[in-house]
């Protein structure tokens, strides 16, 4: 499934990234911890989190994520919306929470 | 090939920009995906180290056939356990550190498990040094 099929299914908002959404998504990952992101998640996993700064960007460009999805309505500060956009990675958005995203993120990639 | 950069303490908006550099630089000469994984994970943490307790600090990353090998040296508070400091979950770093996320305990086990060589010195009130290597042939 692509991250723009994705969005499509969940109803997501699309902060940045809007022309680079064609990317396969390969899992997700769900977690706050930024190192454990980094030591853990693959390469075009969906990263769903409540961090909003500047370095979650930055890492999910380091790892080659398929896109970022924020949860409970949080916004991204300034500087992660520039670092994305510099670095195309989709920021999406919900007004769900944490479990709720993941469950739903789980079962569309497993419907596939 | 050598690249240095200098990192400033606290300075969280730019952590992560040598990281970024050095995976570009290995992206151009062809080093394999797997690899460079592995340098982007143990440099990251790395540089995130030297911005979340250290006052400034140099990276210097040599770029060899057969091998990526980095250093990283610290002027700052040091560390008086480093055996304490490798187990995962042990962090000394501040709240605000910690509300974004980072200062998880995890940061020098990353590295470990990332690297084929690893070796940590410091001196407590004066600064770190860390010395790690990636091996390209072995791993391709």
């Amino acid at each position: 499934m692509t991250v723009r099929e994705l969005v499509q299914n969940l109803n997501f908002r699309v902060f940045c990234g809007e022309a680079n959404m064609e990317k396969e998504i390969s899992g997700g990952y769900t977690s706050d911890l930024l190192s454990d992101v980094m030591g853990h998640a693959e390469a075009g996993n969906v990263w769903i989190t409540l961090q909003t700064h500047k370095n979650v960007a930055a890492i999910a460009s380091l790892k080659d994520l398929a896109a970022i999805i924020l949860v409970k309505d949080f916004m991204p500060d300034d500087d992660m919306l520039a670092k994305a956009q510099e670095d195309d990675i989709p920021v999406l958005g919900t007004g769900e929470q944490t479990f709720d995203v993941s469950g739903k993120v789980f079962n569309s990639l497993r419907v596939i | 090939m050598r690249l240095n950069f200098n990192i400033e303490g606290g300075d969280f908006t730019k952590a992560g920009s040598a990281s970024s550099q050095v995976k570009k630089t290995l992206k151009q000469i062809n080093v394999s995906p797997t690899i460079i994984k592995r340098v982007v994970v143990a440099l990251y943490e790395a540089e995130v180290n030297i911005v979340a307790h250290a006052f400034r600090g140099n990276i210097s990353v040599d770029i060899e056939p057969e091998q990526v090998h980095v250093q990283l040296t610290d002027e700052g508070p040091g560390i008086p356990d480093i055996d304490r400091a490798m187990q995962k979950g042990f962090s000394t770093a501040s709240p605000k550190v910690r509300e974004m996320g980072f200062g998880a305990g995890m940061g020098l086990s990353n590295i470990r498990d990332n690297v084929d060589t690893f070796k940590i010195t410091s001196e407590v009130n004066k600064g770190t040094t860390l010395d790690m290597t990636v091996l390209i042939s072995d791993n391709q």
